[in-house]
């Protein structure tokens, strides 16, 4: 009896694991191309990923705008609609902020102007959150959707033990896939690509070589911001949140994308999803005010012990 | 002390006085509760930032975590009063002791990573500690009241008695920030931060000096913390090991400027009063608008002033007077030798050494001996390990197998910072400088990394320019230097620690025709005066006037050894420079 218990929980505890672990990476990822790629410190990030929460929010339940989708796909369409909302937000924050703190203007200064980046980006991030009290209010809300009240259920499989599948995470997770995908194809195989990894790599021999590199960041900073969105979208059709939630989850995104190794975006999704796996693992031994607590100790001994991160190559040059 | 000390203590001390004294009087007439309370708070998240400013504005070690300190000195003096009952005026120091202790703590095993990884992991120490504390029960935790005798508990009934202990405590965290900044501590601090190798190369022991500065930021954020805790007489552990108090450390300082003592005093005097104004002022109408305020507020000063206001200020209406003149030579102390063995002995042997990067084997099965007094030049087309070599020879990189020695001491398994300290002298092929330091500040990091003295430090270094003939730009910032200068310079940095041995990595690379004579000619000097130097080039003419003897190398072995004329004529060093087609020609 007590076995089947534990089989159940541990089961569970991966399923939950797998699909969470899989949003947060797409969320990681998010913040790879923006820390990783161009190592921007971006104290912001968190507000973005609050932003697409609200954006799917007003799309989908506040504004109505995908009303006529209904409550199974509208929620899922709203997630990805935040993107290139988010997209076009991001680039814009970088186009009047970001690049005065960044990429050309501070390459080869001391600290690469980092101290700087620190302050701005602290800086829109109290911004955003209080903005986002004015406007958006104080009190939590949710994107609804029937389904993240209806599960699949799996078994039974041993004994009595069944695995739950939440239908929201479920259909979340596959988005995350997907919307994972076909940005890693992007990178990778296409010219965009190429500019983008050039120009964080070393952006003044990009410059000779013809690419413009403010644009290549903006581009960066514009699918990083959207990225990020579109996890928080997907997230907010199981969990309720208010203009302070990224508070909650930057501290996340930047343990997973140190966990995968820098400057990698396969990386940052595999970091992101050890996050989620932790987390949902701790859940089972550890008290509940415990299992953040958890996530900070798994990622100081990783880092300790493999600096590069789990999936990254040391490149230190003398 | 550094070179003109004595003026900028004098004058930073002064400063500190006048204002101590003006912020009491404001003090004396301000009799609402609330801005005495803002007053009392200025001062505290002032020493916050000085003490964040230690660690991360002079070394560079960017700390996103410093609420590790300033909690564990606010839960000591609060659980210290409360379980043992005892005073404040003991918790505050007892803090101040766990605040060192947790500073070895955590940089015994942090100061191993470097840039975001380091000040990532340092943000995720306090979130952990608050987490474990919220689980123990310590969510809120007040400060029970002594009535019979609150003195000795640190309760007073006038609080402005609160503002002068903590413009008291402000004031001796200014002193101990002057006085790092303008000592070995402070320049070895911003050595580090502005090139943490070329430090190591000219003898800073790097992890030491980092240590030591987190060491005296954890006990000063630690002090803070715990009189905060006094003020406030209420800690939970968001409100000090919450992220909102690591990032006020890190604002306060970057807004009043980094890398000097008066930036955080200044961020703290602007910005702990506007935020608190407008929390009372706005808050109360429209929820946020004070976040939104000062968000933008922050932001509008970086885009203007991206040092920070001191700097900006200092700048554009404080022109920096001239620099003290440095001392002539004639009224240098002697210098310090260094035991050295006889001309001709060898000084220098290396023995089968080899180092591989996978599979590439970048130096394999070296020899080689460099003789007292003599000049080896290291030549080689690119690629064949000449770098790699020295970079094995004084610890950047470890050996795979062999041995070298210095005058029979072993040199390989040594740091970077022990090689330069045995004797050995290095520059870099791309120039290592200190960009906002002067050229002779540059140059001193060399002769501290040895060990000297202050005095002797400051006249080996300015005997080391003389030798080069930098000593009528030793006030300039290095950053402003042309090629040749640098290169002088960094000969300078090596030579001011009286080295027995330099490893020269193509100090002449990228230098005209009359600059390359200019430098070959302080090298010549140098051997005059019987230093010995091993040097990579591949200006051919250059190395045949300097060089006693060559050592060739080709896909990290030695392919030849011997006088240059010998050399330059070996079928199968032509061979390797030029090509085995225009070899076999000219042989024909």
């Amino acid at each position: 009896m007590d076995l089947e218990i534990l089989i159940e929980n541990v089961l569970n505890a991966v399923t939950a694991g797998i699909t969470i672990g899989c949003i947060y990476g797409l969320m990681c990822i998010g913040l790879g191309l923006i820390f990783g790629i161009m190592r921007i410190v971006n104290f912001a990030q968190g507000e973005l990923l609050m932003l697409g929460m609200f954006a799917s929010f007003y799309l989908v339940t506040g504004g109505r705008a995908l009303s006529f989708l209904g409550p199974y796909w509208g929620p899922f369409v709203g997630a990805i609609c935040a993107g290139p909302l988010l997209f076009a937000g991001g680039a814009l924050l970088h186009k009047f902020l970001i690049s005065r703190v960044s990429g050309l203007r501070t390459a080869g200064s001391l600290d690469e102007g980092h101290f700087c980046q620190l302050i701005v980006t602290l800086g829109i991030s109290l911004v955003l959150q209080n903005g986002g009290q004015i406007v958006f209010g104080s009190t939590p809300v949710a994107v609804r959707t029937p389904l993240s009240a209806e599960a699949y259920l799996i078994g039974p499989l041993y004994g009595a033990a069944t695995v739950f599948l939440n239908k929201a995470k479920l259909v979340a997770f596959f988005v995350a896939i997907l919307v994972a995908i076909v940005l890693y194809l992007t990178l990778e195989y296409t010219r965009l690509g190429k500019a983008l990894r050039a120009a964080a790599d070393n952006p003044t021999a990009a410059t000779y070589m013809g690419i413009d590199v403010d644009r290549a960041y903006r581009i960066a900073f514009g699918l990083g911001s959207g990225i990020t969105a579109i996890a928080g979208g997907l997230m907010a059709t199981y969990i309720s949140f208010g203009p302070f939630v990224g508070f909650d989850f930057v501290i996340i995104m930047y343990s997973g994308v140190v966990l995968g190794g820098m400057g990698s975006i396969l990386g940052a999704f595999w970091g992101g999803l050890t996050v989620g796996f932790v987390q949902q693992f701790s859940a089972l031994i550890l008290p509940p005010q415990l299992q953040n607590a958890a996530i900070f100790v798994v990622f100081l001994v990783i880092v300790l012990l493999r600096p590069q991160g789990l999936f990254g190559r040391s490149a230190e040059r003398a | 002390m550094r070179h003109g000390a004595g003026p900028r203590l004098r004058r930073g001390l002064t400063a500190l006085a006048v204002l101590s004294v003006a912020y009491l009087v404001v003090v004396a007439f301000v009799s609402n509760s609330y801005y005495q309370l803002i007053l009392t708070l200025v001062p505290v998240w002032a020493l916050f930032g000085v003490s964040w400013n230690i660690l991360s504005g002079y070394g560079g070690q960017l700390s996103f975590g410093h609420a590790s300190f300033f909690g564990i000195g606010a839960y000591t003096v609060t659980l210290a009063v409360v379980y043992w009952s005892l005073s404040p005026w003991l918790g505050i120091p007892l803090g101040m002791i766990f605040g060192g202790l947790a500073a070895i703590a955590i940089g015994t095993p942090t100061f191993r990573l470097r840039g975001h990884y380091f000040a990532l992991s340092m943000l995720a120490y306090p979130l952990a500690i608050l987490y474990v504390l919220q689980y123990l029960g310590f969510q809120e935790v007040s400060m029970p009241m002594h009535r019979q005798n609150p003195v000795a508990f640190m309760e007073f009934s006038q609080p402005r008695v609160y503002t002068l202990i903590a413009v008291c405590l402000l004031a001796g965290g200014v002193v101990v920030s002057l006085i790092i900044e303008n000592s070995r501590f402070g320049l070895a601090l911003l050595a580090i931060r502005q090139n943490e190798l070329a430090a190591e190369a000219a003898g800073i022991n790097a992890r030491q000096w980092k240590m030591r500065s987190l060491i005296v930021s954890g006990m000063m954020a630690a002090l803070a913390g715990g009189f905060y805790a006094r003020v406030l007489l209420v800690v939970t552990p968001d409100s000090v090991f919450g992220m909102l108090v690591s990032a006020q450390a890190v604002v306060v300082t970057l807004f009043g400027g980094v890398a000097s003592v008066w930036g955080p005093v200044i961020g703290a005097a602007i910005l702990v009063p506007l935020a608190e104004t407008l929390q009372a002022e706005l808050g109360t109408y429209l929820p946020g608008i004070q976040g939104v305020v000062y968000g933008v507020a922050i932001i509008a000063v970086m885009l203007l002033s991206p040092d920070g206001l001191f700097w900006t200020v200092r700048d554009r209406w404080f022109p920096q007077k001239s620099p003290d003149p440095i001392p002539d030579l004639v009224s240098l102390s002697p210098p310090v030798r260094r035991a050295s063995a006889h001309v001709g002995a060898p000084l220098l042997k290396v023995e089968n050494l080899s180092r591989a990067f996978g599979g590439l084997k970048a130096v394999s099965e070296v020899s080689f001996s460099v003789a007292e007094g003599e000049i080896l030049g290291v030549i080689g087309p690119n690629g064949a390990g000449k770098t790699t070599l020295f970079n094995v020879l004084n610890g950047v990189l470890s050996a795979d197998e062999g041995s070298a020695q210095l005058d029979g001491q072993h040199m390989l398994g040594r740091k970077t910072f022990e090689v330069c300290r045995m004797g050995v002298g290095r520059t870099f092929q791309v120039v290592r400088s200190f960009p906002r330091l002067a050229v002779l500040d540059n140059v001193i990091v060399g002769a501290y990394g040895a060990g000297f003295s202050d005095r002797a430090a400051i006249d080996s270094a300015v005997r080391a320019l003389h030798q080069v003939g930098l000593q009528d730009t030793s006030g300039v910032a290095a950053g402003q230097l042309t090629n040749k200068q640098l290169r002088l310079m960094e000969l300078a940095r090596a030579l001011a620690g009286t080295p027995r041995l330099l490893l020269l990595d193509e100090t002449l690379a990228g230098l005209g025709r009359e600059e390359c004579d200019d430098v070959l000619g302080v090298l010549a000097r140098l051997r005059e005066q019987g230093m010995t130097i091993c040097i990579i080039e591949h200006t051919m003419h250059a190395m045949m006037r300097l060089a006693d003897r060559f050592v060739v190398l080709d896909h990290g072995r030695v392919l030849a050894t011997g006088l240059p004329r010998a050399v330059v004529e070996d079928h199968s060093v032509i061979e390797a420079y030029l090509g085995r087609k225009w070899a076999a020609r000219q042989g024909a």
